[in-house]
């Protein structure tokens, strides 16, 4: 008996030339990374100040550096694809064979899903939602933590399957039958699977986190009614992810049990059922939309509203729209396979709810429509990437709904035409709202703004880039051409893929222009500082100093309106010749500082690995160090730490000062 | 006017690339009504989507903050006559689309027989590691990865798959349906014109999956009867030792005819899924042919 399990030296592909390549980079940049930090002798502060931090600003912050080098691998994949793509036509095979581009393309979709955009959303939900209900932290700040080390797990397994093994090649949906034993017998399905078991687990715990934030936690006066609408969004995608993630989880252990103990839930026989799994995948699938492009809405409502000088148009409207497809993204998955031979009732029925939940999203277009008319708009970075979506986004929602016809659908489905489609909805929404957020609330995180410049050229690559790289794959779809394909006989597709592939490098340079936009802008931070409210905001984030201290607000908020922030300073104006109240400062108790979360993130990926691996008496010792973990939490002596009020009184002056002057 | 003018602008780029295949050129009742269903809906939703697309641009570029023409209404967050307006647009274009989409399902249904004064022919389909197999069970014979169907007459399909799932789809015919191990399901399809098609998987099924196409070659009903006749005369015979050796794993296998076909081939394949004598030895098997690729 192996020690070890299935793990040996044969699991190292060292005769794949273009793995090992990419492995090397990989941890070539690891090791400079680590270097870096010993040579700056930083590892006292990052383990202090921010691995075992419990604060929600840090935590939001780690979240999106997360996702945005989970970004760069996921995009890596997508060049890849597109080159593979690009050339591999008539009787050419391309560069990479079968067996790597069917992981490449199920490693960019799972990866872009759960490791990119849902860890932006999450994290930017964690910075922001907080601070706009004029909030010290979220309701449990460690568990907080032990979400964001969670999903970092996940995302450590999912890259060392590069190195270590491989990826599952049975897409990024994983359906059976073709992600069972009898037909992936290798581990690369057993990295997707406990690579979304694991993180999976700490989004259902971020949500239930913030479900009790937004509900219980909010600054005295602020009633639902007066929400930012951000928060609004962010209630309704987290009430998505409490219902909707359990489901996955759920089908994910269905699908390990039966690969590792012969259970026969979706096995081609004894009963197995596969339609089974489809249903379910998607009844969580749907719904995770919604819980990437809702967050995403929340932001463009912000965005708009501020640069506009206006409040947003229809308020009530944008909530009961937000609840509306909250509720209605639970009654729409089977349109994900209309193809499957249901009933022309059954079709039709689904068909037209995907179209229902089209029309609150239409009306909040028209809002923000309306929230610029009459405003002053001004054309800042987040103003582009919104103004983008906006226009990109509606093309996107047309295809969708396109395809929610069933008989359009037979046509359509699995072509490059839906990839088009929700490429569209995804980069179009959820990625342009997430960066213009991270142009929006960067300056209040670190407390300088981005450069403007290399922030509109970034915008504008990646706005022409993915009109180039999709629109061709729009036509190829209704020219017959089916996704997931490595080679292809039919010349006149060639083109259009190099016209894609042209966009993809324009893309590419919209990246490059970010990464170079955030360099620049570190480099030149003295110029670019900026004071508590550097965009004449409207909500309570604005009212605090940029950064925010640990403690967010030094004397407690209170909203007696909407836009909290811009109520208060409309009357500050009126008022002008009386002297505010003076600020009266009271001690504050913050949560202590946990490693909890790191450690048990360490505890889950030896599960994950041993788990992968068969490595059972491995599995064993990380099932026991997470337990020892949450019992040495569970019985902790102190979990805060009281600020004392001069300290307190202290920096609020200093600030206050600082932005007199 | 308006779809004629869009299907002008479709078809006319994708011709700049060369001849297009797929739904924008059908060649069959089903094809032809699916891609009216796609301009009708595509049309309904432009006549809204492109004015919100220049709406916004305009508002946006109007009242940009260096327009000092433009007036200032910082206060104008509700008006009730908007918000119904707001609500009613999509609204409309819901109903309507909606409308469509439930007409379309049933016209369309993939189980639904096509109307016609000829009889239909049946074709049995199996989807395999990575090739098709077509049983023409009133002729008596099979055929792999090459269909031919007589001009002007339904095809009235029953799929299956003996492996993973996978979706057959003729796209200037029809378009696709899903086939599943040890489940049933069904399509119809007819051609009106003469000619090869082009037919593949749509949905992955592994590493041989970009091969397994196969060409649809419609021709008249008496070149049909040689075909069948010919068939007849050569090649070997499908019975469960020949199917179990199709059934090993293999890419991009050329076309071949089976000269006979043992009777209940078909409801055979779909129940040996569903109920396995002893699944164990299979799973061996299957998982070993596999690895061994």
């Amino acid at each position: 008996m192996n020690l070890l399990g299935k793990l040996d030296w044969s699991a190292i592909p060292l005769n794949q030339p273009i793995v090992m390549g990419a492995t090397a980079f990989m941890v070539l940049i690891v090791v400079a990374i680590l270097g870096f930090i010993t040579m700056k002798g930083a590892w006292l502060y990052l383990w202090r100040e921010w691995l075992t931090s419990v604060d929600h600003k840090r935590i939001g912050v780690m979240y999106c550096v997360l996702a945005l080098v989970m970004l760069l691998r996921g995009f890596s994949d997508a060049i890849m694809m597109r080159a593979q793509q690009a050339v591999a036509a008539g009787g050419a095979q391309g560069y990479l064979p079968p067996e790597h581009f069917d992981q490449i393309f199920s490693a960019h979709g799972t990866i872009m899903i759960f490791f990119m955009a849902m860890p932006f959303v999450v994290g930017v939900m964690n910075f922001a939602v907080p601070l706009q209900l004029g909030v010290r932290d979220v309701a449990f700040p460690t568990l907080n933590s032990v979400s964001f080390w969670l999903t970092a797990s996940g995302a450590l397994l999912i890259n060392v399957s590069l190195a270590v093994g491989e990826f599952s090649k049975a897409g990024w949906w994983g359906y059976p039958p073709l992600s069972e034993l009898q037909f992936s017998p290798g581990v690369g399905v057993d990295y997707y699977l406990w690579s979304l078991q694991i993180s999976g687990l700490g989004t259902l715990l971020a949500g239930i986190n913030f479900v009790t934030t937004i509900l219980k936690l909010r600054a005295p006066g602020m009633s639902y009614m007066r929400m930012p609408v951000f928060c609004w969004t962010a209630l309704a995608t987290n009430l998505l992810i409490v219902a909707a993630f359990p489901v996955l989880t759920a089908v994910l252990a269905m699908l390990l049990l039966d690969r590792y103990l012969g259970f026969h839930f979706f096995t081609n026989d004894a009963g197995g059922n596969q339609m089974l799994y489809a249903n379910l995948f998607w009844v969580w699938g749907h719904p995770e939309v919604y819980i990437l492009v809702l967050p995403a809405f929340g932001i463009f409502s912000e965005v708009i509203a501020t640069f506009s000088g206006k409040p947003l148009f229809g308020y009530r409207s944008m909530v009961a729209a937000t609840m509306t497809i909250c509720i209605l993204s639970f009654l729409v998955w089977l349109h994900h396979f209309f193809t499957m031979g249901a009933s022309a009732n059954v079709n039709g029925f689904f068909g037209v709810m995907s179209m229902i939940i089209a029309l609150p999203t239409g009306v909040k277009i028209f809002n923000w429509l309306f929230t610029m008319y009459g405003g002053r708009v001004r054309f800042s970075v987040p103003v582009l990437w919104s103004i983008g979506f906006m226009v990109t986004f509606v093309i996107g929602g047309m295809t969708g709904v396109l395809q929610a016809v069933p008989p359009a659908d037979f046509q359509l489905h699995n072509s490059v035409f839906l990839i088009a489609h929700f490429h569209n909805v995804i980069i179009g929404g959820v990625v342009f709202g997430l960066m213009a957020g991270y142009n929006y609330w960067f300056p209040k995180a670190f407390g300088f703004a981005l450069d403007e410049r290399w922030g509109k050229a970034a915008f504008w690559c990646w706005f022409v880039g993915f009109y180039l790289a999709f629109m061709p794959l729009y036509l190829l779809g209704l020219m017959g051409m089916t996704r997931r394909m490595q080679h292809y006989a039919d010349l006149s597709w060639q083109p259009w893929l190099l016209v894609a592939m042209a966009g993809t490098v324009i893309i590419l340079g919209g990246i490059a222009c970010q990464i170079i936009q955030l360099v620049v802008s570190i480099r030149a931070r003295d110029k670019l500082r900026v004071t508590a409210d550097p965009w004449n905001g409207r909500t309570l984030e604005w009212a605090t100093t940029s950064p925010p201290p640990a403690w967010n607000f030094a004397v407690q908020p209170r909203v007696s309106g909407r836009d909290a922030l811009w109520s208060s300073k409309q009357r500050a104006l009126a008022t002008k010749e009386e002297a505010p109240p003076a600020r009266v400062y009271e001690p504050i108790e913050m949560p202590k500082n946990s490693a909890t979360g790191f450690v048990t993130a360490f505890f889950a990926v030896v599960i994950g690995f041993a788990m992968i691996w068969h490595i059972w008496w491995m599995a064993g010792l990380g099932v026991f160090g997470a337990f020892v973990t949450l019992l040495a939490f569970a019985f902790r002596r102190r979990s805060e730490i009281e600020v004392p009020a001069e300290q307190i009184a202290r920096f609020d002056r200093a600030h206050q000062a600082g932005a007199a002057a | 006017m308006r779809y004629s003018l869009l299907a002008a602008v479709l078809i006319g780029a994708a011709t700049l690339g060369g001849c297009t295949e797929g739904v924008l050129d059908p060649q069959g009742p089903i094809a032809v009504a699916e891609r009216q269903i796609l301009f009708n809906s595509l049309g309904i939703m432009l006549a809204i989507v492109i004015p919100t697309i220049l709406a916004t641009l305009a508002v946006a570029f109007w009242f940009r903050a260096s327009n000092l023409r433009a007036s200032y209404l910082p206060d104008f967050e509700y008006s009730g006559r908007l918000e119904l307006l707001v609500w009613s647009i999509p609204a409309m274009t819901v109903l309507l689309v909606g409308g469509v989409a439930w007409v379309g399902s049933h016209d369309l249904d993939p189980h639904k027989p096509i109307s016609s004064s000829a009889t239909p022919v049946t074709v049995q389909v199996v989807s395999l590691d990575w090739k098709w197999l077509f049983i023409y069970p009133e002729q008596g014979i099979a055929s792999v990865n090459h269909l031919t169907v007589p001009v002007g007459t339904p095809i009235s399909f029953e799929l299956t798959s003996s492996t993973v799932m996978n979706s057959f789809f003729v796209p200037q015919l029809a378009g696709q349906i899903y086939t599943m191990s040890g489940m049933v399901t069904r399509l119809q399809l007819q051609a009106d014109h003469a000619g090869t098609y082009p037919g593949f998987s749509a949905m992955f099924s592994g590493d041989g999956f970009a091969d397994m196409r196969f060409a649809v070659d419609a021709v008249s009903s008496d070149k049909f009867a040689q075909w069948v006749s010919q068939a007849r005369e050569a090649g070997p015979v499908l019975d469960t030792q020949s199917y179990k050796d199709l059934t090993k794993p293999s890419q991009a296998v050329a076309p071949f005819t089976y000269r006979a076909v043992a009777a209940d081939l078909f409801s055979g394949v779909v129940n040996t899924a569903s109920a396995m004598d002893d699944p164990s030895q299979l799973i061996c098997s299957i998982s070993s042919q596999r690895a061994e690729r």
